[in-house]
């Protein structure tokens, strides 16, 4: 593949088809078996990241390596190789900031920064070293819809200042709208370079997979209220679990059957607070979780299982599975009473597997076997694992938080339809997403949890990004007021 | 230039080899450290790990000693790897060990010179039950006011020597004992004392018991809900809450196992091959154990193997002091040696060693 000066280029890629270890061997990371790179028509060998800085390759990754407590301007400092004063330091920051409408405080804590200014301290820790290439991972993952579009202006400036960007998403909409031209690779090879302005998202998708996938459809129609709630979440309050989390307050919603209930908002706005309320895993200080009208808010995960309040937590490898344990003990993790897997707390190791292998199946989870290690697995297997695990003890109300963060398209589309079937079947499913694009596909209702707060819920028909964005302001404002 | 850049997954070809290989380091490095105190390393090394297993004048007297002196270890072990496993570190056995001695034991004294078929049954259980509510102490504090359980339990071992000492100088001393420090001696009370099962080797129950809680420790890690509860607890303790385990109860629940098999493995002790309560009653087992529990890797059968090598080097060093005038001192030291050379070589399972040149 080639880069030019100046172009915002579109890598594009399902998980495992090697995005990441082309970057990395860019970025000095990873050393290439086989062939060469050049850059600036001459040899390019990086062994670590930082020679690729000092020849002019930057990179800002998915997951963020900020320390809360420490200041922007120490953040950076500790990331740069040349030293600086910190007022020099400090006004540099400031600088860049504003030529690229990306303002910063520099003495604010990390801490207390939304994901977006997170992800501005991170661009310009790159940007202090004028980078010829600037590579991102995944950057919107994490933002606003209008945080993502000030994002655009500035890489779009950025590009125009002769900057090569090197623009790696799943989100195809994004990718139509910034990039000019697009790399797809599947399976470790280059497949296809295109220019995404010209095709569609599903065009661009197919290229990818190397099949023809559909949009996850609901066989139902879209529902209204009828009869009583099956789930009823009332005044929940809690304070946040970690200094730099959000408490939840005065938290109520309900669900009827059959439903989707979409909570969406930038992660960090009490998302964690709620789901560990949700499932049992910490207790509200106040307020009641009613499943058919019994209200579970004091019991523990496990009793909340056995009654049909199941979830599936958004960090996959340290929550939702344990990494170093195989995939049929996974399974036992959180089947073991819905599917009998023990009895007298002796574990029935045979039935265990046979669930693991039906997961496995029905779930298309691509693993050698169910011997193998969760952390074997790539995000978005591990993902239609977990989901899988969850759907097939048949919920009575399943709560999914960021169902497809970092998945492909293919695996996010046949998880969002798993979803939607298990609606269909009658169950509620709860959805908690940044992603707007996937709670206007999924939901029946949406709502967006800000600063603690949910707002309103809004039917999804007639709803746009815009609507859902300003509905994130909206209950910000609300939180600012009181 | 080293460089040490960390595996993906430990190796399992190093974790399986590193034991192996710290015991043949250890003999290397205890070898020169007897030639530093002017002794012969290969004649020592060969008195301490070949003499009590083959030398024809020996062995039919130290390999049953082996099985007696393993008995503890392999009891404390076997408690304290189901909370290593779970990530709670419970370093306090030898003083719940001395508990349960002093509990069990003190039960036998009251009621000496009873003789009734109970009396052995109730020792036992009141001496599981000493070493149980020596770790609650432990356990009750970490849950409440969050204090580290392993400094809590180690710094609790020294109030128990001292505990230790005032009993048998005081409360639990031998009326009989013309004043010299020291309770009765139970192996001759009938009804309390843990006499040996075969005439002449010295195994008494305990031996049984070690080895029933090898495959019971087996049994409960591989098919038993409890089990793999604590397992998943030492992943991270965020994917416990969300398995629904109570962490509290978990605390509990590890600490009472440690601290009640070592509580069962001290009175098992003092009714067997000691007999008697007296200030010099403990010798090192709970601390021996954990070097046990860690060259086993955990593993219940690992551990025995473990145990036994340890309890070979108890025997061995004796001999070795007895035969060649090693300090006892030096002993100790080689046993220090082994699970410090284990556990820097547990590096080699964790990281790769690379070498790069300079940039």
């Amino acid at each position: 593949m080639e880069l030019e000066e100046g172009e915002i280029c579109a890598l594009l890629g399902e998980n495992g088809s090697g995005k990441s270890t082309l970057v990395k061997m860019m970025y000095g990371l990873v050393k290439p078996d086989d062939g060469k790179m050049i850059f600036r028509s001459k040899d390019y060998t990086p062994t670590n990241p930082n020679e690729a800085r000092s020849a002019g390759i930057a990179m800002v990754f998915q997951h963020f390596s900020l320390f809360d407590a420490l200041t922007v301007a120490e953040n950076i400092a500790l990331g740069m190789s040349d030293h600086l004063s910190f007022s020099t330091l400090s006004k540099n920051i400031e600088e860049k900031g504003k030529a690229y409408g990306l303002a910063l405080n520099p003495d604010n804590l990390v801490g207390s920064l939304s994901a977006g200014e997170r992800q501005r301290v991170e661009i310009i820790r790159c940007l202090l070293q004028n980078p010829k290439i600037l590579i991102m991972d995944e950057p919107t993952s994490v933002l606003t819809p209008q945080e993502a579009d000030i994002l655009f202006e500035a890489l779009k400036n950025l590009a125009e200042e002769g900057t090569t960007i090197l623009y790696i998403s799943h989100k195809l909409e994004e990718i139509k709208e910034l990039c000019t031209k697009a790399t797809i690779l599947r399976a470790g090879k280059v497949v296809a370079t295109c220019n995404p302005e010209e095709k569609s998202a599903r065009q661009l998708a197919e290229m990818m997979v190397g099949t023809s996938i559909g949009a996850p459809k609901r066989t139902g129609e879209v529902r209204s209220h009828e009869g009583t709630p099956l789930f009823q979440v009332k005044d929940i309050e809690k304070d946040a679990s970690s200094s730099f989390g959000t408490g939840l307050q005065k938290i109520s919603f309900e669900v009827w059957q059959g439903e989707v209930f979409g909570i969406g908002g930038i992660a960090g706005n009490g998302q964690d607070e709620l789901m560990e309320v949700l499932s049992g895993e910490a207790l509200p200080k106040k307020g009641s979780i009613l499943l058919d009208g019994k209200d579970l808010a004091r019991l523990n995960p496990n009793e909340r299982r056995k009654r049909g309040l199941l979830f599936a937590p958004e960090q996959r490898v340290g929550h939702a599975a344990a990494g170093e344990m195989n995939l049929i003990e996974n399974s036992y993790l959180t089947a073991a009473d819905r599917k009998a897997l023990s009895k007298y707390g002796i574990i029935n190791w045979s039935k265990t597997t046979s669930f693991s292998k039906e997961i496995i199946c029905h779930f298309d989870v691509r693993t050698p076997g169910s011997e193998n290690l969760a952390q074997s697995l790539s995000g978005g297997n591990l993902q239609k694992f977990v989901i899988g695990r969850e759907i097939l003890q048949n919920p009575e109300v399943l709560i999914v938080n960021q169902p497809t963060w970092g998945v492909d398209a293919a695996a996010a589309a046949s998880i969002r339809q798993k979803l939607m079937d298990l609606a269909d079947q009658g169950a509620v499913v709860v959805v908690i997403s940044q992603d707007i694009d996937e709670l206007l596909e999924v939901s029946d209702y949406i709502s967006v949890l800000s600063g603690g707060r949910l707002s309103r819920e809004r039917h999804v028909k007639g709803l746009s990004r815009e609507d859902i964005g300003l509905m994130m302001g909206a209950s910000q404002e609300l939180a600012l007021e009181a | 230039m080293l460089v040490f850049e960390r595996r993906r997954q430990p190796s399992k070809f190093w974790t399986t080899i590193t034991p192996v290989l710290a015991v043949v380091l250890t003999m290397i490095v205890g070898g020169i450290m007897f030639a530093l105190l002017g002794k012969n390393p290969v004649e020592a090394i060969r008195t301490i790990f070949w003499s009590p297993l083959f030398d024809p004048n020996l062995s039919a007297y130290a390999r049953p000693q082996i099985l007696v002196k393993a008995a503890p270890l392999v009891l404390i072990a076997i408690g304290l790897s189901i909370g290593f496993k779970a990530n709670i570190w419970n370093i306090g056995a030898e003083g719940q060990y001395i508990m349960g001695a002093i509990f069990g034991g003190g039960v036998a004294l009251a009621l000496y010179p009873l003789e009734a078929w109970w009396i052995f049954p109730l020792m036992i259980l009141s001496g599981i039950l000493g070493g149980i509510l020596w770790a609650m102490l432990p356990a009750l504090l970490k849950i409440k006011f969050r204090t580290n359980e392993i400094l809590v339990s180690l710094m609790l071992v020294y109030v128990s020597e001292h505990f230790l000492a005032s009993v048998s100088l005081g409360l639990l001393r031998n009326p009989d004992g013309i004043g010299f420090p020291g309770s009765r001696n139970l192996q001759q009370y009938a009804s309390a004392s843990n006499g040996e099962l075969f005439t002449g080797t010295g195994i008494h129950l305990g031996v049984i018991a070690a080895f029933v809680s090898i495959f019971a420790l087996y049994g409960l890690i591989k098919f038993h809900r409890i089990g793999f509860q604590v397992r998943v607890t030492g992943q991270s303790e965020r994917i416990s809450r969300f398995a629904g385990v109570n962490p509290n109860l978990m605390v509990i629940f590890c600490l009472a196992t440690g601290g009640g098999l070592a509580g069962l493995a001290g009175i098992f002790e003092l009714s067997g091959p000691t007999g008697q309560l007296s200030i010099d009653f403990n010798v090192g087992y709970g601390f021996t154990a954990i070097i046990v529990a860690f060259l086993g890797r955990l593993n219940p059968f690992g551990m025995a193997l473990a145990a036994l090598l340890m309890a070979l080097t108890y025997i061995g060093g004796e001999l070795a002091q007895f035969m060649l005038n090693l300090p006892a001192a030096a002993i100790q030291a080689l046993q220090g040696m082994l699970l410090f050379i284990l556990l820097s070589m547990d590096f080699l399972s964790q990281y790769r060693i690379k070498i790069r040149k300079l940039a």
